[in-house]
């Protein structure tokens, strides 16, 4: 287990971290959600070492990293926000100078045969890190962060730059890994934690403003609560329809028309699923539904959501 | 430290940096031997190792503007600095791949002296012949010069991303240490001459160069490379201290 504690972080007079504690347990897929700035990067520095927080300590499975540097860090696979890659290296040679560096004790070859084969970067093992693409660099500091086999595996924004396939695939494998590992990771893509994290800890402006496990967020960020409908029909009189279905609490017409049908932004109180009888009552009408969406909250409105809710 | 070590050799000859290095010094000695010994009509060396001592100023920064710069500009110190292993070790592995290369250099160019014997003993041009004691002194001497200056060097660039800058800081201060004590002369007081004298590299280099073993200026010179290397520790550690 990790427990994070009070940590606090000064740059000059400028608080990057301000007294944020959570802990990470064993096993489980821990997504650290922020927008850019937040401290994510600050913090996960300070959990491997690379910086020290000028109040607070972080301590792995009870241990202080400052007391025990060589134990702790052994403990600990980072894939820092810019993959710490020799460019100059071939992907076996780099692997193996950082097995190397980390004075793993097993059979070298089965390892990074194993972790290449883990991250889809065998076909690659030959060849200088120099012409690899975005997406393989990325694999291949992921394998980094795998080598040595290390209980708790922190990456830092794993999937931005990424195109999207690569970023599925990215994913599938943070999956993966999870099964095994403790996963940290970090990300301001409000869709990623959902899809891969057990639990979700969201940090603004250095402070933490939610801990909580996935479904419990996602309900109160009230998913499920907002619609794209696309309906074909008259304009105002749809729109006066839906208004007066029960629990509907706003109706605007959003993006291009498309011959007679509009697209609706629906939005309805929690608790309440308006769309079964939002289908009827349109095909009551005979103004058939061309489509329907759940629209997701926008990070922005995630935060504005969970700091009211605090204050 | 091994590992660090391995890949600092590897990258040296992977990269640019150990062919531009090892090209510039050898070009640089043999041409400075050639000038002061063969054209000169002379088997004595002690101008070669004067003039050596200030040409270090020029080759060794190509091989010490890297060592941090480099990894700061690529975040690979990330790994470096995260990986379970000792900042000391990092620090040393580095150095000793560098003085690696300064000796390999050095001990290629030592072959352009058997050039110098070859004519030297035949012409008889000195009564004594080369003398080789003064000779060995001379190169010890020279060996442990770089290897301070290549502390120097790596401290220097563990502290800016900016290989230039580390380069040009690097220059300046090799240049104080050398000229420190040329301006002694011109000091009056006592007392300020002594510690110029005692900061000055140059003026400990003499007894080696008669081809007198120095004790005391051997100690001087390692220690002053053990303080760069604790300080290029320190920078690394201060990050790391609340």
């Amino acid at each position: 287990m990790v427990e994070i504690k009070n940590l606090v972080k000064k740059y000059g007079t400028k608080y990057a971290l301000d007294d944020i504690s959570f802990n990470i347990n064993k096993g489980e897929i821990l997504g650290f959600l922020g927008p850019n700035g937040a401290g994510k990067s600050t913090t996960m520095n300070i959990i491997t070492g690379y910086l020290a927080p000028t109040s607070g300590n972080v301590l792995v499975d009870g241990v202080d990293i400052f007391d025990d540097p060589i134990g702790v860090k052994k403990k600990i696979g980072f894939l820092p926000e810019q993959p710490p890659l020799y460019i100059d290296m071939t992907v076996w040679e780099y692997l193996s100078f950082v097995f190397d560096l980390k004075g793993c004790e097993f059979n070298k070859k089965k390892h990074l045969e194993e972790i290449c084969e883990l991250v889809k970067i065998a076909d690659v093992e030959k060849r200088l890190i120099r012409n690899l693409s975005k997406g393989y660099r990325q694999r291949v500091g992921i394998a980094q962060a795998l080598v040595g086999n290390p209980e708790f595996i922190i990456f830092d924004e794993p999937t931005v730059g990424l195109d999207p396939k690569q970023i599925i695939e990215i994913r599938n494998l943070m999956r993966n890994l999870g099964k095994s590992h403790t996963v940290i990771l970090s990300t301001h893509i409000l869709p990623e934690v959902q899809a891969i994290c057990d639990r979700i800890v969201v940090i603004n402006e250095g402070k933490i403003i939610a801990d909580e496990k996935t479904p419990s967020l996602n309900n109160a960020l009230g998913q499920n609560n907002r619609f794209h409908v696309k309906v074909s029909g008259p304009q105002k009189e749809v729109m006066a329809l839906l208004r007066n279905l029960m629990g509907v609490t706003s109706v605007s017409v959003v993006g291009e028309r498309e011959g007679d049908a509009f697209t609706y932004l629906v939005e309805n109180s929690p608790n309440i699923d308006i769309r079964k009888s939002m289908f009827r009552a349109l095909a009551d009408k005979g103004w058939p539904m061309l489509g329907m969406e759940p629209v997701g909250a926008e990070l922005e409105d995630v935060f504005i959501k969970l700091i009211n809710r605090r204050s | 430290m091994l590992a660090i070590y391995r890949r600092e050799m590897r990258s040296y000859f992977t990269t640019s940096t150990g062919y531009v290095f090892l090209a510039i010094s050898l070009a640089l000695s043999g041409f400075m031997l050639g000038f002061t010994t063969l054209l000169m009509g002379t088997s004595d060396t002690s101008t070669y190792f004067a003039i050596m001592l200030f040409m270090l100023l020029i080759f060794l920064p190509i091989l010490t503007m890297k060592i941090f710069s480099e990894e700061k500009r690529t975040k690979t110190e990330q790994l470096l600095l995260t990986a379970p292993i000792r900042i000391s070790s990092m620090v040393l592995g580095k150095f000793f791949a560098a003085f690696t290369m300064f000796i390999i250099s050095m001990a290629a160019s030592s072959l352009n002296f058997f050039i110098v014997f070859r004519y030297a003993v035949n012409d008889n041009i000195t009564s004594s012949g080369p003398n080789i004691a003064m000779l060995m002194g001379n190169m010890f001497a020279l060996l442990l010069v770089g290897m301070v200056f290549i502390a120097i060097g790596m401290f220097v660039s563990s502290l800016t991303e900016n290989q230039f800058a580390a380069v040009l800081i690097t220059i300046l201060i090799l240049l104080f240490l050398l000229l420190v004590g040329a301006f002694n002369s011109l000091i009056t007081s006592n007392a300020v001459r002594a510690v110029l004298d005692w900061l000055s590299i140059y003026s400990r280099f003499k007894n080696f160069s008669y081809g007198m073993f120095d004790i005391g200026a051997l100690i001087y010179y390692i220690s002053v490379a053990g303080v760069f290397i604790f300080l290029t520790v320190r920078v690394f550690e201060a990050r790391r201290v609340k």
